[in-house]
């Protein structure tokens, strides 16, 4: 982790200094010990506040939307297929960024200081898109079953899932941090902040509280990176990676998709193609 | 005040015997913390709880809150007029609520009870409401009480403090209202007070984290405000709503109308300064659209606009679940040292 600190600081430093970029989108030194904090770093005399740890959970490719500035940014490898998807949804220009490559080997639960889950089955930890990396790539995980814990709901009778998704999301209290740390998450108004038409519903019901998890996983189907940001960021630590593994799996059984691989090739659900599979269509 | 012992295997038949009087909320553990629930039946609270995930506020501040039903049938005769929805104003107590939580509901208490409003929901659940307390001998490592004016100890907003002894509660009634709880759940043998000097003395001890507020009184809103310390503040904040549904002292809500076909309820639901809805106006400009302005407005409010406003020290009790819980680790700590520190240029 040091010599991966070092090699940041050295490439921020220059960027800054040869005017490369405006800004660098790195993590500074947390006040809580599992913690470290998403930052933006524009002096060059700053960049000894920049850090990597395993407490670099946040997804920094959030912090890209829409910007117009020339920016470094420190991107582990679900970033980087985050900040692929940004590009081919025009949130970003691939020109305007300098990408510092982090291999990684997978950050810590911010509770149990074990393996994230969603880095446990990992197969991308090193970045797909790059300018520097700051070390060698590290070997990627092969021999893994991501999608163990989305096979047992998918094999539960209607009942028990909608038991297994009321108790998913009872303790939730609407702060919408899932959505707010998701870098899919763009829109400028979020469906359930519409209020003519009110789509839903404001309150604590069960029902409307599903809606949004449930529309906001499908609205991520093809685009979600599994990285995990959203269930680091829920304070009531809410598995709700449940709904969005899914429909990545879907995702991959249907189309052979991988979200954020490559800036060549438009994502299943924005395009169409005569063989698209359709029987699951009812 | 009355000095009362409690002894813990009395506990739990004083507590049976308040539920005929009393509707009981207290810490009940959920998964891997607590949060403050109406007690079910022969249900106790879990006191062996560090602090709830969630503020006690809910027990007079629910999340959601029917104000009205109405009708919007035009053959119902009284169709579209708001009827008041029949409340349980019953007695009801907190029990094991934290002394930071206790303080946070007198401070709240300074707006929802002013000289030209009074809030008829949260005033007549509060007025409802005994507060038994339940001092901290092991606070948090986030913990900063004791710099807010507050501490695990502190009595203010409590009707009853109970502090750990042993086999047994010391138990203060501070009010009126916490000596008639205390009367109705049996627990009359006198007790000895002396021991509480160490152990709070002890307490206080453990809580090393500080929240620095001395010069923000003397510093200029409008200097602190145009300062240049937002931008790097703000950046890293998603503007999610954890810090202010987590805080005890965070009160804002916002009023919609739920329909179902015809008929219909006026709900207030907490709201959060966090989100850009909050401050929409019907013409559709936002006063405060950018992320800066709403993590300016809610550091403001805390430590600067409510200071100036009562006089009361700073809307924050130190409770810290606003450290631990902020998924970027935004820090009213640092921050509040930051607007402490800065000196507008002259």
């Amino acid at each position: 982790m040091d010599a991966y600190i070092t090699k940041i600081k050295e490439i921020s430093e220059r960027l800054l200094k040869d005017g490369t970029v405006e800004a660098v989108i790195g993590f500074r030194q947390g006040t809580v010990p599992t913690m470290s904090e998403p930052c933006m770093i524009k002096r060059s005399d700053d960049v000894k506040d920049l850090v990597w740890d395993s407490n670099c959970r946040i997804n920094l490719c959030n912090y890209l939307t829409n910007r117009k500035e020339k920016l470094a940014i420190v991107a582990k490898g679900c970033d980087s297929r985050n900040i692929v998807t940004h590009i081919i949804e025009n949130k970003i220009k691939r020109d305007q960024l300098f990408i510092i490559g982090v291999p990684c080997k997978g950050m810590n639960d911010k509770n149990t200081g074990e393996l994230q889950d969603n880095c446990g089955t990992c197969t991308h930890r090193n970045p797909v898109i790059y300018d520097e990396l700051v070390g060698d790539l590290v070997e990627e995980q092969t021999d893994v079953d991501k999608y163990a814990d989305v096979k047992k709901v998918e094999a539960l009778s209607s009942d028990e899932k909608w038991n297994f998704f009321n108790d998913l999301y009872s303790s939730c209290t609407r702060c919408h941090a899932c959505r707010n740390a998701c870098p899919l998450c763009y829109c400028p108004t979020c469906f359930v902040d519409e209020s003519k038409p009110q789509w839903v519903g404001k309150a604590d019901d069960a029902v409307d509280i599903r809606t949004y998890h449930f529309l906001r996983a499908y609205h991520c189907a093809g685009r979600c990176t599994d990285c995990g940001s959203c269930e680091a960021a829920c304070p009531q630590n809410i598995k709700v990676r449940q709904m969005t593994k899914k429909l990545e799996k879907d995702c991959s059984e249907l189309y052979g998709w991988e979200a954020g691989l490559t800036l060549d090739e438009r994502p299943p659900l924005d395009t169409f193609k005569v063989d698209d599979r359709e029987d699951f269509i009812k | 005040m009355k000095v009362i012992n409690i002894d813990k295997e009395k506990w739990a038949s004083g507590v049976e015997s308040l539920t005929s009087t009393y509707r009981l909320f207290g810490p009940v553990k959920e998964d891997d913390s607590h949060n403050f629930k109406e007690l079910k039946k022969g249900e106790l609270p879990d006191l062996a709880y560090g602090n709830s995930k969630l503020s006690p506020k809910s027990a007079v501040f629910p999340p959601s809150e029917a104000m009205f039903t109405y009708s919007l049938d035009e053959k119902n005769e009284n169709h579209h007029i708001l009827n008041d929805v029949k409340k349980d104003y019953s007695p009801r107590a907190v029990l094991g609520i934290r002394p930071c939580d206790a303080k946070a509901v007198s401070l709240v208490r300074m707006n929802f009870d002013t000289k030209e409003y009074r809030d008829p929901y949260w005033m007549d659940a509060f007025e409802a409401t005994t507060f038994v307390g339940l001092a901290c001998d092991n606070p948090c490592s986030t913990c900063f009480c004791t710099s807010t004016g507050c501490g695990p100890f502190s009595e203010e907003g409590l009707d009853v403090l109970l502090v750990e002894n042993g086999n047994a509660y010391i138990a203060k009634a501070l009010t009126a209202k916490g000596e008639k709880l205390m009367d109705a759940a049996g627990f009359k043998t006198a007790g000895d007070d002396s021991a509480i000097a160490a152990k709070k003395a002890a307490a206080e001890a453990k809580i090393t984290a500080s929240i620095e507020t001395d010069k923000l009184s003397e510093k200029v809103i409008m200097d602190l405000y145009d300062a240049p310390i937002w931008d790097d503040i703000s950046f890293s904040c998603i503007n999610c709503c954890t810090c202010t549904y987590a805080c005890p002292t965070c009160w804002c809500f916002d009023i919609q109308d739920e329909n179902k076909g015809l008929s219909g309820v006026r709900m207030r639901n907490w709201d959060s300064c966090m989100t850009p809805l909050f401050t929409m106006h019907g013409s559709g400009h936002n006063p405060r659209s950018q992320k800066k302005q709403r993590v300016r407005q809610r550091f403001m409010h805390k430590l600067k606009y409510f200071l100036d406003k009562y006089q009361k020290g700073i809307m924050c009790v130190g409770c810290g679940r606003c450290v631990q819980q902020c998924p970027v680790n935004i820090d009213i700590r640092t921050v509040s040292k930051k607007m402490n520190d800065y000196v507008a240029a002259s």
